[in-house]
């Protein structure tokens, strides 16, 4: 897998083509938007019975990026639980990876919108921020510099729709880890509007690319 | 039962003579089919004994000594909400002429709120209604209160019903009606079709159904409308004919123009406006329309205030306008039944000639109209055998009954497998479907705690009733793309219609496009409504509607074949299109019906493969898939291919120099396996099992506004299946659906069958043949490596323009 290199206020940055970002001066992985527990969540309310194996699928993903970087941290960049109740209902597989993955590296759950309060009996610390130098690591963009998820925001490349960080002047977005994500084009106003012009790394067998806010850019189709 | 005094002396005021298959339905005991052309009187005949048993009931009494009618008495189903409307109108007369004194209501997803709550409390003794609007009654708790006294269904168009999984939810519920009333007698009303015994099987109950086949009516007026210039190379529009088919509307009362597709629709009647000089009155009528507009449009067409309407299938059925005497089919009609069945609508009295003109939208359509036009001469219909009912439509019916109350599982089971299709079901496939509908059916790992069903006291129940509101919003079998309403701007804009979503989503704030005859201009995307204004222009994109593309059948392809393949019968053909087969036949070769040509040329910096197959668009379909993964191991950098009724097109990097090892039986089959199942033809086919059985939900309360990252794509559903949990029901229900439908592997195998000799031709550029492909739509992009060399090149070239090659 090659991921995309670049800096970031300072930090050295690596978009993995996973969607997961590597901070390697600080052996420190970020994934955003994790939300375990989501078919269980949506059964609870009445909802479809959705495959359950969400969490399978986006653990062994992670574990594949733990087992290529041994970090020495690891940081769930908020709504890393579809809802409080799904982070305490999580199924005995999906706790045993969890804790395997977790053993001896400092873990970190910042707090989403899905996720506020600190998840119980589960190991790792939790923070509402979390910083590198000039930058905050927060769920939810806020004032720059910063990373943040919460969008789980997507591009339009060859034809295709394809998760993507979304790097800005002051901003970098990460995409949504997890499996069951849907995701939000970079054109929809409500991200436009945020981060109007950049680039974006858009995730794959590698980290392809592009510019954002050209006319045009990610508009064309084959 | 005949024909009481007072419905006779009824006929003689309307100058009319009951038709003799009209009496013949009156004197069925049992479950009858009435096969007959349009304009047979088909639905009258339908009618017919319940208006003599409610004429009975005025009089005080009925035949089982009943004095007045228990809920509703005869239900009426139709496949178009348009036709229930129209049965509406016409069945006010007699009822009113007879003082017959009942009510006629119908209950469709245009009824209103109000009115549907009063029909669950106070049904009509005539209640008229679609598929899913039954399935919807059939799940409220009063279903039996409201269909316990049932003496009469009607089922109309069936032979449209029996098409979809329409028809299988259909007698799904009327499996349930007949267990609820068991004194129901059922009459299916059917166009002509080519095996009236298996409709009639179909249809059936527990006891045989007699067939009445009325007289056919006497030959067509049909043939090809003769125009000044020639139709182009490609495309469906049929616009080069807009003058003759302009003068053909004068010359006639009231016309009805049928185009293949709605966008085709939009694009003709723009045409037609732009060169009606005498300003003549035409209508638009499509199923994408809002609902308004369709009711404006079929009532100035009953009250004869048009002189045309451009529609597209949305009319194809028999909505009653006796004044129509023509019909113009604009692009072939894919199947030969469908065109005798829309010619029909022409001249809808019994016993006249119907009148037809066939427009070719392009020059291959030519070909294909004038094997057609043969085809209806040899009344020669063409027509597949129908599956089984297939599961998905099953769980979805288990679920829906789980809303009216508790069930137990032997007896649902031994109601389903009274349903026609539904017959040969065994009990582990039922069980699978209940297990699939109560616990989601997973191998691995269950929801213990949150099953959709619980089983107490030996009857299966929803676990939270409020699940039922859900469950009912997501009705019905038809999967349609995501649609977004289009609304003019402003408080309480006028709503015009719907586009597909990922049409509004290429759409930017100023873009202009067409709905509903009119251009309007993009203003704003919000909450799921596109807002436009109008503004005459130009050149607007137009909307795109994925309709189902209908394959040309097995019949009029071969029949297709042996004309393109017989030069000394191409003097039936229009002189332009002999001149581009015989150029063809110089530049390369003519496929024949023992012939499989093939041909490879480059063209826009890629190489191209065209086979001439004339299989159907599915089973070519499927071939692209196949030979696109043979081309993959070949290291031939496949991008992408598209299949029409007669060809396949595949580019690629490198070309294709000998076919023969990709066309290989043996290696096709087995690429059936694993690449099938990881292609997006079968990911398109589990969106619509999983949205039918209900694992995916169309329609959340409150959710369509949350923005799009809440909902995801179900592709990623299908793969994690795939990973976790190969044998999952839904996996099986795909691949079952897959090899029936879209894939048609067996067309394939036939026509590797008949094509003893092959032929591959190598050139130097495009064919006269394969010019019009590459104008074509609907491309299947192949996720190889050539995809990811060609994301690479495009992110590069943008970067580059952007001029940000030092961050590459």
């Amino acid at each position: 897998m090659t991921g995309y290199l670049f800096d970031f206020y300072g930090l050295s940055l690596e978009a993995r083509p996973s969607g997961a970002l590597w901070l390697a001066a600080a052996r420190c992985l970020v994934v955003a938007d994790l939300h375990l527990g989501k078919s269980e969540r949506l059964a609870r309310r009445g909802g479809p019975l959705l495959p359950p194996y969400e969490g399978l699928a986006t653990l062994s993903r992670l574990e594949a990026e733990v087992q290529a970087l041994s970090p020495e941290m690891v940081v769930s960049l908020g709504d890393g639980f579809d809802d409080m109740a799904a982070s305490e209902a999580l199924d005995p597989q999906v706790l045993a990876k969890l804790g395997k993955l977790g053993h001896g590296r400092d873990w970190i759950w910042i707090g989403g919108n899905h996720d506020p309060q600190a998840p119980q009996g589960l190991g790792g610390r939790s923070l509402e921020e979390l910083h590198f130098g000039p930058v905050t690591l927060r769920h939810e963009l806020g004032q720059g510099p910063d990373i943040s998820g919460h969008f789980h925001p997507v591009v339009r490349l060859a034809g295709e729709r394809r998760r993507a960080f979304i790097l800005g002047r002051d901003h970098l977005l990460l995409p949504a880890f997890g499996a069951y994500t849907g995701g939000l084009l970079h054109d929809d106003p409500a991200l436009h509007r945020l981060v109007p012009q950049g680039l974006a790394i858009a995730c794959g067998t590698r980290a392809i690319v592009l510019p954002l806010g050209v006319a045009g850019a990610g508009r064309r189709r084959r | 039962m005949s024909l009481p005094p007072k419905l006779m002396g009824w006929f003689t005021r309307q100058g009319w003579q009951p038709h003799p298959h009209q009496l013949a339905l009156l004197e069925a005991e049992g479950d009858s089919l009435l096969v007959a052309p349009t304009g047979g009187g088909k639905t009258l005949a339908g009618f017919l004994p319940s208006l003599v048993e409610l004429s009975a009931l005025q009089d005080g009494y009925l035949d089982n000594g009943e004095s007045r009618a228990r809920g509703v008495h005869t239900l009426y189903v139709s496949p178009l909400k348009a036709l229930t409307a129209d049965i509406g109108r016409n069945l006010a007369r007699p009822v009113a002429e007879l003082g017959l004194g009942i009510r006629v209501e119908d209950r469709t997803g245009d009824t209103n709120q109000a009115r549907r709550r009063r029909q669950r409390v106070d049904p009509p003794e005539i209640l008229l209604t679609t598929p899913e609007s039954l399935a919807l009654m059939l799940s409220y708790p009063e279903a039996p209160a409201i269909f316990g006294g049932l003496r009469r269904v009607v089922l109309d168009e069936l032979h449209a019903l029996a098409e979809s999984k329409r028809g299988d939810q259909l007698m799904l519920g009327l499996a349930r009606l007949r267990q609820m009333a068991p004194e129901l007698r059922v009459t299916g009303l059917s166009a002509t079709v080519e095996d009236p015994v298996a409709l009639a099987n179909f249809m059936a109950g527990a006891a045989p159904v007699r067939i009445v086949e009325a007289d056919p009516g006497p030959e067509p007026d049909i043939a090809m409308l003769a125009t000044a210039r020639p139709p182009p190379w490609s495309g469906g529009g049929g616009h080069y004919a807009v003058p003759e088919v302009l003068e053909a509307i004068r010359g006639a009362n009231t016309t009805i123009v049928f185009i293949n597709t709605r966008a085709q629709a939009e694009l003709f009647f723009q045409a037609l406006w732009a060169a009606n000089d005498d300003n003549l009155p035409i209508g638009l009528h499509h199923g994408s329309l809002a609902h308004e507009q369709r009711v404006k449009v079929e009532a100035a067409m009953a009250a004869g205030e048009l002189r045309a309407v451009v529609a597209t299938g949305s009319l194809d059925l028999g909505i009653d306008w006796g004044a129509v005497d023509l019909v113009i089919q604009v692009g072939a009609p894919k199947n030969v039944k469908r065109l005798v069945q829309r010619i029909g609508r022409a001249n809808h009295r019994y016993n006249a000639p119907s009148k037809a003109r066939i427009v070719a939208a392009n020059r291959f359509e030519q070909i294909e109209c004038v094997a057609a036009l043969e085809a209806v001469a040899a009344r020669d219909l063409d027509g597949d055998p129908r599956g089984a009912g297939p599961l998905d439509v099953l769980c979805q019916h288990i679920l829906l009954i789980a809303c009216a109350g508790p069930f137990d599982a032997d007896r649902l089971y031994a109601e389903v497998v009274t349903a026609g299709p539904y017959r040969a079901l065994s009990r582990a496939d039922f069980d699978a479907c209940l297990d699939f509908a109560a616990t989601g059916g997973y191998a691995l790992r269950a929801y213990d705690r949150w099953q959709r069903l619980m089983q107490r006291d030996g009857f299966w129940r929803l676990r939270d009733p409020r699940a039922s509101q859900l469950l009912r919003m997501n009705v019905g079998t038809i999967v349609e793309a995501e649609m977004m309403k289009v609304r003019l701007r402003g408080r309480g804009g006028a709503p015009l219609g719907e586009v597909e979503e990922s049409f509004a989503a290429s759409l930017e704030p100023g873009d202009s496009f067409l709905i509903g005859g009119r251009t309007v201009r993009m203003d704003a995307l919000r909450e799921m409504v596109v807002e436009v204004t109008p503004q005459p222009t130009a050149n607007p994109k137009i909307a795109v509607f994925s309709g189902v593309k209908l394959a040309t059948s097995t019949q009029l392809s071969h029949r297709v074949l042996a004309l393109v393949g017989h030069p000394e019968r191409h003097d039936l053909l229009p002189a332009q299109t002999r001149d581009w087969l015989a150029l063809q036949a110089e530049v390369s070769l003519l496929p024949q019906p023992d012939l499989l040509l093939s041909e490879t040329f480059p063209h826009g910096g890629l190489s191209h493969f065209a086979l001439y197959g004339f299989a159907g668009r599915n089973a070519l379909q499927t071939l692209g898939l196949l030979l696109t993964r043979a081309m993959e191991e070949q290291g031939l950098g496949p991008l992408g291919f598209l299949s029409t009724d007669y060809a396949l097109l595949v580019w690629s990097i490198d070309p294709v120099l000998d076919p023969d090892p990709l066309l290989d039986i043996e290696r096709l089959r087995a690429g059936l396996g694993d690449w099938l199942a990881s292609n997006a033809v079968m990911k398109r086919t589990f969106r619509n099992v999983a949205t039918v059985a209900g694992l995916i939900q169309r329609n959340m309360p409150g959710l369509r506004k949350s923005g799009r990252q809440a909902t995801f794509s179900s592709d990623i559903l299908y793969d994690t299946l795939r990973k976790y949990d190969p044998e999952h029901l839904m996996l099986r229900i795909t691949a079952e659906e897959a090899g029936r439908g879209l894939v048609d592997f067996g067309r394939i195998e036939e026509m590797l069958a008949r094509s003893p000799h092959r032929a591959h031709q190598v050139l130097d550029r495009v064919s006269p043949l394969a010019a019009p492909l590459l104008l074509e739509v609907g491309r299947v992009p192949i996720r190889g490596e050539g995809r990811e060399r060609l994301a690479r090149i495009e992110a590069e070239e943008l970067m580059r323009e952007a001029g940000l090659e030092a961050l590459l």
